[in-house]
């Protein structure tokens, strides 16, 4: 294919041109928002939302009159410590963390027990999770409600960490489960031959191989909880709101405040991890999303 | 693998989907039966020295024993299902008596509150699912010509759009499409309307969020149809060229059969994203002109009055959607699985 195509587009240079043309369109497309809104958070709101004059986004024109130079941290000061949003994002860290890992260890030990069992329950199972995966994950949240006030559960963090760890294992038990799949039955068999029982062949013999595949998940595991707004606003109280809620809370108050720059500030800074993320997992990431579709 | 083992293996997982899944659907199908208690009346005469007055009072006793008697409320049947905000039976019965043709009475009934999300869900999920399937083979045909340093860097920035939080992606996308924004700005000198607005027509508004849903679900089908190219039949395109075909010919012939199961997976997985569309509604701040079936279980959920009857109706009748839209797919795994024994 790759041979294929160059020498179409050296006998061709009209397609090459489509093609590169595409290509380019689509990582402008892609980039350019994410480029523009980091280069505004450094200017005053005129400048950011210019009516007269485009260029003054670039320039900084308002910027410089202001604080004398196209470049002012006023609106990450006013995010992070006129409005707190420093809490929400060690709130963000510690849901993040704890999701994660408890969502590996026991998404790991039920997709291991499913990729190694061959019982009609386990097709039920599987499918139940891939229901499960379906359904949006507000739908729920009505029936988390009554219970939560009730037992006087609502708003705290630990209460949203297994509700979020809940939602995601239908996700982390399909993805485990194509990986294990994929390493061979062979391995815990033998083991289970010379002597193991079936703990010591899981400890012992599949533990020491699984860590790509538990990083790959945790990475998604990691992007559903941080990312969630839907069920993280509904059940987290103000003082214990993550980075996204508080920022779909900024929205409201700043427009009329004034203070947009605060809200492009903290969308910036709750981007900046994500950006790091793909540079250093960009690999993980893109074998992720294929594994599920080249292999399962 | 032994009954007992697996159990433990499973049980922690088991547990955890049981208590935060399964019973809170059976939670939200019970509440979607029953109506919160109104207050019990209670009618007492009060005397004094200028006369008798008789005042209507809340039975605050009677009440509370109710409440406890019965916590999930008054049992109402399928009366909310069919109440004006979900199915709205008797104002669609009404309009289709009234109108004369299905234009008219299609327009009228999407503006009932329920129908009006629905029809947004089911456009957005129908235009953006098959949108982003073929820009995404584009792409992926078009990187897959690139030298290896190069692709690196697309697939970089490829993956920004669907990485990013939704809300936050829509919020950015937002404020450039804003009439003081970059686009915005763009357009009206485009178009020599200096009052032109996305936000204000309903029609734009929708098209705005279909453009994001395809911006930020292009990157998944790219990066997995990418994947699927390394593995073409190298052997195949070898004879077909041999035999003339041009690389059209062979993308229909060869290269779209080769990656169809991937297809179907990327399609599944789309359709079941884009039902659930919800966050760019509260990023674009479009409510006025779009609603989505999660966006009106949240807005029940939300604000003072916690309307969870409703909450839950609207969460019944979603999931029932959902099922209906993978149907198809869970039949097939039916299949599969039965002819595999």
């Amino acid at each position: 294919m790759i041979f294929n195509l160059n020498k179409d587009i050296n006998n061709k240079p009209f397609i090459s041109i489509i093609i590169y043309f595409l290509i380019f369109i689509w990582v402008f497309v892609a980039a350019f928002p994410f480029i523009w809104t980091f280069w505004g958070s450094f200017k005053v709101e005129l400048d950011f939302f210019s009516i007269s004059n485009w260029t003054n986004a670039i320039t900084g024109k308002n910027t410089e009159q202001t604080y004398g130079s196209p470049f002012t941290f006023v609106g990450y000061h006013g995010a992070w410590i006129q409005e707190e949003f420093w809490k929400a994002f060690i709130n963000t860290s510690l849901v993040c963390f704890f999701v994660v890992i408890t969502s590996l260890t026991i998404g790991t030990l039920g997709a291991y027990a499913l990729s190694r069992s061959n019982y009609k329950y386990t097709f039920w199972l599987l499918i139940m999770a891939l229901i499960f995966r379906a359904m949006p994950p507000i739908t729920l949240v009505a029936g988390y409600l009554p219970p939560f006030f009730e037992w006087n559960l609502w708003g705290t963090l630990p209460t949203t960490i297994i509700v979020l760890v809940s939602i995601n294992q239908p996700f982390t038990l399909w993805m485990l489960h194509s990986f294990f799949q994929n390493i061979p039955k062979e391995l815990d068999e033998s083991a289970k031959v010379d002597g193991c029982s079936q703990y010591q062949a899981f400890g012992h013999v599949i533990v020491p191989v699984m860590w790509p595949g538990i990083i790959t998940t945790g990475l998604f595991s990691f992007l559903l909880a941080y990312n969630d707004f839907a069920v993280t606003s509904m059940l987290l109280s103000d003082e214990n709101r993550t980075m996204v809620p508080k920022i779909a809370a900024f929205l409201g108050t700043t427009y009329t405040e004034g203070n947009v720059m605060f809200a492009v500030a903290a969308v910036v800074s709750a981007t900046v991890p994500l950006f790091i993320l793909i540079m250093f997992f960009q690999t993980k990431i893109v074998s992720g999303l294929t594994q599920g579709a080249v292999k399962g | 693998m032994k009954h007992k083992t697996f159990f433990w293996f499973i049980f922690p997982t088991f547990l955890a989907m049981f208590f935060f899944i399964t019973l809170p659907i059976i939670s939200v199908s019970l509440q979607s039966l029953h109506t919160p208690h109104e207050n019990l009346l209670i009618t007492v005469e009060n005397c004094d020295p200028f006369g008798c007055k008789k005042a209507t009072t809340i039975d605050h006793d009677a009440t509370k024993k109710l409440k406890e008697n019965n916590p999930l409320g008054q049992y109402v049947g399928l009366d909310i299902y069919f109440d004006r905000g979900h199915l709205a039976i008797q104002q669609v019965k009404n309009l289709w008596s009234k109108t004369n043709n299905i234009f008219e009475f299609l327009k009228l009934t999407a503006d009932l509150p329920f129908y009006k999300a629905l029809f947004f869900t089911l456009t957005f999920t129908f235009t953006v699912t098959p949108i982003m399937l073929v820009f995404g083979l584009l792409i992926a045909l078009g990187v897959n010509s690139f030298n290896q340093k190069l692709k690196g860097l697309i697939i970089f920035f490829s993956l920004l759009p669907m990485i990013v939080t939704p809300l936050i992606g829509s919020i950015i996308l937002f404020w450039m499409i804003d009439s003081r924004g970059i686009v915005g700005n763009f357009l009206q000198i485009l178009f020599e309307d200096p009052n032109l607005s996305l936000k204000a027509s309903t029609f734009l508004t929708w098209i705005m969020l279909i453009v994001y849903g395809v911006w930020h679900a292009i990157p998944f089908s790219f990066i997995v149809f990418y994947a699927g190219l390394q593995t073409l039949p190298k052997d195949q395109i070898e004879s077909a060229k041999i035999d003339g075909a041009n690389s059209f010919q062979q993308t229909i012939h060869i290269i779209i059969p080769h990656i169809m199961p991937l297809i179907t997976f990327v399609t599944l997985m789309q359709l079941m994203d884009n039902f659930r569309v919800f966050e760019p509604i509260v990023g674009f701040n479009a409510e006025a002109h779009a609603t989505s079936l999660s966006w009106i279980i949240f807005n029940d959920l939300g604000g003072e009055t916690r309307q969870l009857s409703a909450a839950a109706t609207s969460s019944i009748l979603t999931i029932l959607g959902i099922i209906i839209l993978l149907l198809p797919v869970l039949i097939k795994t039916w299949k599969e699985f039965e002819f595999k024994k």
